[in-house]
C-alpha cells in the first residue's frame, strides 16, 4: 500500500514544455507516472512528449482526469500555479519549484484552507509509492517497494536514507519530501496521520533539520498517539546559529529550532534517533527486530 | 539579507513610521555637518551588522558639531567589537548622526513571520532595550503578540490593541498606532524576514519614534525589490561567501579543517555531522545543489580549496540521476588548474559510479574513492590527523 499516490493517480504537468519540466516529466513517463496531461498558458491544443497540452489546469482535468498536478514553474510564478491546481480541483498539488517567496506561501496556505488539495513542497524532490507513481525529481531506481514510509525536509539525504533502507533488505510504501521552506504544504503530522492508517506501512523514518518546531510538533503528535516504529534523524548538529544553511527554512533563529532540541524532542517521543547520517538504515533493521 | 540601522530607518520614514532627524556620515566633515543641522546634541552611532554596539564604544553622546567631528575621526575605522561580531570585530565605515533624544520609555516592537502558525505576527513589549529572548524566557505575560491575516492585513482594531498593551494614551497612543502600521506596511512592502525596533522610544514629550531599528528579508524576494538589493554590504560578509555566491552557490565558512562539498542542503548538513561524529571538525557547509552540474563542481571546488584552513577535503555527491564520470571529470579538472596539494575523499553514487572513480584513480592526484559516507568522514578525518 501507499499513501497519496498510487498507480490511479493521473498527473498534469505544470510547466511541462520548460527545460526542467520536460528533463522530469520524461524521467516521470519512463518510471511509469501516468501522466496524462501538461499545462502551459497559451501552448493548448499541442503534443509534448507525446502528452496532450492544454492552457488551464482546469481544462486538463476535465479532458484527462487528471487528479494531481507536479509544478515545473520559476518561483514567482509557482504559487499562483498551486492556487491554480487547487482551484481545479485536484487532490494533490507536488511543487517542485525552489525560491518561492515566504509571503507568497503564506497567501496560497491560506488560500488552501478552503480546498481540499494536498501540497506537497515546495522546494521538494517530491513523492514517491515505488513501483506505482513518481511525481517529482528524485532518482527512481533507488527506491523498492515495501513497508517502510518516509518523510524528510531534504532531497538529496532522502536519497542517501532510501538507499539505506534498501541496502537492510526493506522497500518504501511512501517517501514524501516535504520541502526546505518555512512554510510548506503538508508537514510532519498529517502525513503520520496517513501512514498510521495505511496497513501497507510498518514503520517510518523521519528526516528533520534546524530551524522551526516541526519536528517538536511531530514529536508530541507521535508521543500521543503514533504506535508504529518510528526512526529519526536531524541534520543540522555543526551548524552555526543566524546562518541559512541552504534551505530557506534551515535557520537556527533566537537560539531556537537546534538539533539537539529535536534530538531529544524526538527521543523523549520514544523515536529511535540516529545520531549519525550512515545509521539510519542500522536504527530502521534494529527498532523493527 | 541584512542591512544597516540607518538603511531600516530610511525604509521606515518611506513607509510612515517616525524616525529621529538625522543622516549617515561616512566622513568626520560630513558628521559635523548633520550635527549642526540636527544638534547641537546628537548621537552617532556606528554603522555595522550587528547588535551590542553600545558595549563596544559603538554609539557615543555628542553636544556639538565640533564635538562630533572629532570623535567621528575615532569611530570611523575603528575596530568594533561586540558580542556577535566575534574576537575579530568589524571595521566602522559609516556613522548614523542623529539628534539625541529625552528618553522616557523604552518599549519593543516587532514583526517576524510565525513558521507554525504561518502567518507574519507583531509583537510588542513594555520592556524594550533588552534582548527580546529574554523576556520571552523570564516574563513572557508582558509580550503581546497580534497575527496579520494574509488576505486582510494588519487590522485597525490591532494596531490600536498593541498601543493599548504598551500603556499608551491620548497623542502618543494615536502615534504609536501610526508608528505599528507603518511598521507592518515596511515589513510587507519589502518581504522583510524580520523587523525589530528594539527600543521603540516615548520620548518625555510623548512623541514616538525609532531609537534603533533592525531589518532583514527573505533572500527568495530579493528579485522584485532592486531597492533593497541595492542596499547590501558586502564588507559585511566574508569574501568567500561573497564568491561563492556569484556561482550560485550556497557557502559558509566554519572554524574546523576538513573541507567539504555536497549536493544539496540537507545532506551537505548531515555530512559535517559526520565528520564531527567521527572525530573531526568541519571546515564549511558548500551545497552545489541538488542538480549538481559540471561546472557547479567546478567552481565549489575552488572555493573549497582557497580557505587555507582546510587541510583535507570530502566530497560526498548523492547523484541519482546525475552521471559520476561527469562530477569525477569536474573535480579533476579544477584540482589540476589549480595544482591542490591537499588530500581530497570522494563519495559518489549515482549513474555510472565506476566510471567515475576509474576517472579519479587515473588522474595521478591525491584522491581516495571511498564507499558510503561514514567511511568517507573516517578516511577524511584520519588523513587531517
Amino acid at each position: 500500500m501507499s499513501i497519496l499516490i498510487d498507480e490511479k493517480t493521473r498527473v498534469v504537468v505544470q510547466g511541462i514544455t520548460g527545460g526542467e519540466g520536460t528533463f522530469h516529466t520524461q524521467r516521470m513517463l519512463e518510471y511509469g507516472t501516468k501522466v496524462v496531461a501538461g499545462m502551459t498558458p497559451g501552448k493548448g491544443g499541442t503534443k509534448h512528449l507525446n502528452v496532450p497540452v492544454f492552457n488551464t489546469v482546469a481544462e486538463a482535468v476535465k479532458a484527462e482526469g487528471a487528479n494531481a498536478a507536479a509544478i515545473f514553474v520559476p518561483p514567482f510564478f509557482a504559487a499562483d500555479a498551486i492556487m491554480e491546481a487547487a482551484d481545479a480541483g485536484v487532490s494533490v498539488v507536488v511543487c517542485i519549484t525552489e525560491g518561492i517567496p515566504t509571503f507568497d506561501m503564506i497567501k496560497v496556505k491560506t488560500f488552501l484552507r478552503e480546498k481540499p488539495a494536498a501540497l506537497i513542497g515546495p522546494n521538494t524532490p517530491g513523492i514517491i509509492s515505488p513501483g506505482k507513481c513518481k511525481i517529482g525529481i528524485m532518482p527512481g531506481h533507488i527506491h523498492k517497494p515495501g513497508t517502510i514510509g518516509i518523510i524528510s525536509r531534504s532531497g538529496t539525504l532522502t536519497y542517501e536514507a532510501v538507499q539505506q533502507v534498501t541496502k537492510q533488505g526493506y522497500g518504501q510504501s511512501t517517501a514524501v519530501g516535504i520541502g526546505g521552506d518555512p512554510i510548506v504544504g503538508l508537514k510532519y503530522i498529517e502525513l503520520l496521520k496517513l501512514f498510521r492508517d495505511d496497513p501497507g506501512t510498518e514503520a517510518v523514518i523521519l528526516i528533520g533539520e534546524i530551524g522551526g518546531t516541526a519536528e517538536d510538533e511531530a514529536a508530541e503528535y507521535i508521543k500521543k498517539e503514533f504506535r508504529k516504529p518510528v526512526v529519526g534523524f536531524i541534520a543540522g548538529q555543526t551548524a552555526p546559529p543566524g546562518r541559512r544553511m541552504g534551505h530557506a527554512g534551515a535557520i537556527i533563529a533566537g537560539g531556537k529550532g537546534t538539533a539537539k532540541e529535536k534530538m531529544d524532542a524526538l527521543r523523549a517521543a520514544g523515536v529511535h534517533v540516529a545520531q549519525s547520517p550512515a545509521e539510519i538504515g542500522a536504527t530502521l533493521k534494529a527498532a523493527l527486530k | 539579507m541584512k542591512i544597516h540601522e540607518y538603511q531600516a530607518k530610511q525604509i521606515l520614514a518611506r513607509y510612515g513610521a517616525r524616525i529621529p532627524r538625522g543622516d549617515v556620515a561616512a566622513t568626520p566633515a560630513e558628521a559635523r555637518a548633520i550635527a549642526a543641522k540636527v544638534g547641537p546634541r546628537v548621537v552617532l552611532k556606528a554603522q555595522i551588522h550587528a547588535g551590542g554596539r553600545g558595549k563596544g564604544g559603538g554609539i557615543k553622546v555628542v553636544t556639538s558639531p565640533e564635538e562630533a567631528e572629532r570623535l567621528a575621526r575615532d569611530m570611523l575605522g575603528m575596530r568594533l567589537v561586540t558580542h556577535q561580531t566575534g574576537p575579530e570585530g568589524k571595521i566602522v565605515k559609516r556613522l548614523l548622526v542623529e539628534e539625541a533624544l529625552d528618553i522616557g520609555r523604552e518599549l519593543y516592537l516587532g514583526v517576524v513571520i510565525d513558521r507554525a502558525r504561518e502567518s507574519a505576527v507583531i509583537m510588542a513589549s513594555t520592556e524594550g532595550g533588552v534582548e527580546i529572548e529574554k523576556v520571552a524566557a523570564e516574563t513572557p505575560d508582558l509580550i503581546f503578540k497580534e497575527y496579520v491575516h494574509a488576505a486582510t492585513g494588519l487590522g485597525g482594531f490591532q494596531t490600536r490593541k498593541i498601543a493599548f498593551q504598551l500603556g499608551l494614551s491620548g497623542e502618543t497612543h494615536k502615534q504609536a498606532v501610526k508608528f505599528i502600521a507603518g511598521l507592518y506596511k515596511a515589513f510587507e512592502g519589502t518581504d522583510a524576514s524580520l523587523a525589530e525596533i528594539n527600543p521603540l522610544l516615548v520620548t518625555k514629550q510623548g512623541d514616538v519614534l525609532a531609537l534603533d531599528a533592525k531589518m532583514n528579508f527573505d533572500d527568495n524576494a530579493l528579485p522584485r525589490h532592486p531597492e533593497i538589493l541595492a542596499m547590501r554590504d558586502l564588507d559585511e560578509e566574508l569574501p568567500l561567501e561573497v564568491e561563492a555566491g556569484k556561482y550560485n552557490l550556497n557557502y559558509i565558512k566554519l572554524d574546523g579543517n576538513v573541507g567539504c562539498m555536497v549536493n544539496g542542503a540537507g545532506l551537505a548538513m548531515a555530512t559535517m555531522d559526520i565528520i564531527k561524529y567521527a572525530g573531526g571538525m568541519p571546515a564549511n557547509f558548500l551545497d552545489v545543489g541538488g542538480g549538481v552540474t559540471e561546472e557547479a563542481v567546478t567552481n565549489a571546488f575552488k572555493i573549497l580549496v582557497s580557505d587555507e584552513d582546510v587541510k583535507a577535503a570530502l566530497i560526498n555527491i548523492f547523484g541519482g540521476i546525475v552521471r559520476c564520470d561527469m562530477i569525477a571529470s569536474g573535480v579533476v579538472k579544477a584540482a589540476k588548474d589549480l595544482g591542490t596539494k591537499i588530500p581530497v575523499v570522494i563519495r559518489l553514487e549515482g549513474t555510472n559510479v565506476e566510471l567515475g572513480k576509474k576517472i579519479l584513480a587515473e588522474s595521478g592526484l591525491a584522491f581516495h574513492a571511498a564507499d558510503g559516507m561514514k567511511a568517507a568522514a573516517e578516511k577524511v578525518v584520519a588523513l587531517v590527523k
